[in-house]
């Protein structure tokens, strides 16, 4: 039997590439709206609390600048359904990231906002969209030099798959089946006026 | 967001980009001091040689903290201690630093453009940290973040610089800053101190401290290099001190809101009264804190992988 080449494979890959960039070239596709969004985090809230059995030592800490908004809107689901506003956090990853040394050009920092100690604490990690998992082990790795949690959980508004860590979200607000050539945004009323998930082809 | 550069010389070649670039970076690395655990993995695995020919206690400590706070590895290399004594040159000196693949070398030097020369020379990003009287980019750099932080601006702002503006190193960078960045900046000093041809810097000249501080912003004091007393650039400190010392009477000339900056070691007495260099409208100490910020970030935009 004929077996095709890594080169039959790939031009294969790029001819289908090709041809669902030309029937889908303008199609934004919005996978979840502002409702949905609002639905999505009402449950994750009420999800962290079951899991957690209520706001003792919890606190949560959003990733910046995509998480930031999404743990704010979860501090304010819980406090409306135990009365109690839990500490918020905000982390920068950029220090940690494993590919900062490979070109000259930087991400720009951001600052991290992390007021409370982390000692003993149930962490609630809060990220937009999971998608390779090494932003989430950078913030681990921060997280982590803050002090020590009794335990870390990641809540996500997206998961889109294609993890190249073992790593896995404990709350997942809609799995998105992606290609790895999509790119996939959430946008939110405080940074951008609208509340969407797009799903598009890369520019 | 890139640094378009390999080495930081002076604030004379730094555009308005690159500087607000590194006040941000800068920005951030602030929180990382702060912390309990000062210390972020970003530069792990890379080499930062400090290089002094010249005494230094704040620089060398400010540069050393920095890069381990960043998880670099740091040598210190003193001229006093090194081959140097031995009649090594600074090119000789450090062509031997570049065959142990450093990535970041930090030179002071006495003689102005030494930093420059080797930046032609060998391959590791250069910073200066002082030549001569030439420049102190890093100073400068240090100056503006706390002038920012404080004031929330630079451009606008009017910024006194009192001294021996001749011989200052920080003066000139922060002439060439701080005008770049649109402050309006005077400067005032002895007639033996004020070098020919200042007013092309862009700067308004006095010769009475009374007239440069006058409605200031900033007051920027500088340390009288008191081995130059010798030099007959000034008859004795006493006379300096009671004619351009900064004290409590002519600091209300300023702003109410005014700073009052340093850049250290202080003569107290001499060109700063004590109880104005401790006082409330002084940010000597936020200087030296600003100093890590900026050199952690100089050093985070300098350094990357040898493909691009």
């Amino acid at each position: 039997m004929l077996l095709p080449s890594h080169r039959m494979v790939r031009r294969f890959f790029f001819a289908q590439r090709e041809c669902n960039r030309g029937k889908v070239m303008d199609d934004k596709r919005v996978v979840m709206d502002g409702e949905g969004i609002d639905r999505a985090l009402a449950r994750i809230a009420h999800e962290i609390l079951e899991k957690n059995k209520g706001v003792e030592d919890l606190v949560l800490v959003g990733i910046r600048t995509g998480g930031v908004f999404l743990a704010q809107r979860l501090q304010k689901n819980i406090s409306g359904i135990e009365g109690v506003a839990v500490p918020l956090g905000i982390l920068d990853i950029t220090f940690y990231r494993d590919d900062l040394l490979k070109g000259r050009k930087k991400p720009r920092p951001g600052k991290t906002d992390i007021t409370f100690s982390l000692d003993g604490r149930k962490v609630i990690l809060v990220d937009d969209v999971l998608f390779t998992g090494r932003t989430i082990r950078a913030a681990m790795d921060a997280l982590i030099d803050f002090g020590r949690p009794r335990l870390i959980q990641l809540a996500v508004l997206i998961d889109r798959g294609h993890r190249e860590l073992p790593i896995r979200a404990d709350f997942v607000g809609k799995n998105l089946p992606s290609a790895l050539w999509e790119a996939v945004t959430v946008n939110l009323a405080e940074k951008t006026g609208k509340n969407e998930v797009v799903i598009e082809n890369a520019p | 967001m890139r640094l378009n550069k390999k080495d930081i010389l002076g604030m004379r070649d730094i555009s308005v980009d690159e500087i607000n670039l590194i006040l941000d970076t800068a920005d951030s690395f602030v929180e990382v001091s702060t912390r309990e655990i000062k210390k972020v993995p970003t530069l792990r695995g890379k080499t930062i040689v400090n290089l002094f020919y010249e005494a230094s206690t704040r620089t060398r400590t400010s540069f050393e903290i920095a890069a381990k706070r960043l998880s670099a590895d740091t040598i210190n290399i003193s001229a006093s201690t090194s081959s140097v004594v031995k009649g090594e040159t600074l090119i000789d000196t450090a062509r031997n630093l570049e065959a142990m693949n450093p990535d970041v070398i930090v030179i002071r030097h006495s003689a102005a453009g030494a930093p420059h020369m080797l930046a032609r020379m060998i391959r590791p990003s250069i910073i200066n940290a002082g030549d001569g009287a030439h420049e102190h980019p890093t100073q400068s750099l240090l100056d503006m973040l706390t002038i920012r932080s404080k004031k929330g601006k630079i451009a606008g702002l009017k910024v006194a610089i009192i001294g021996d503006i001749a011989h200052s190193r920080v003066a000139r960078s922060n002439i060439y800053g701080l005008t770049k960045m649109g402050a309006e900046v005077a400067v005032a000093g002895p007639a033996t101190m004020l070098p020919r041809d200042i007013e092309k810097m862009a700067v308004t000249v006095s010769s009475k401290i009374d007239t440069a501080i006058g409605d200031a912003d900033i007051v920027m004091v500088l340390r009288i290099q008191t081995e130059r007393e010798q030099q007959n650039i000034f008859p004795s400190l006493r006379e300096y001190a009671s004619c351009f010392g900064l004290n409590a009477n002519n600091i209300k000339l300023a702003k109410d809101d005014a700073l009052v900056m340093h850049p250290g070691p202080i003569n107290r007495g001499v060109e700063i009264s004590p109880d104005i260099a401790d006082g409330p409208y002084s940010v000597i100490l936020d200087q030296v804190t600003n100093g890590v910020a900026v050199r952690m970030a100089l050093l985070y935009l300098l350094t990357g992988g040898s493909s691009e």
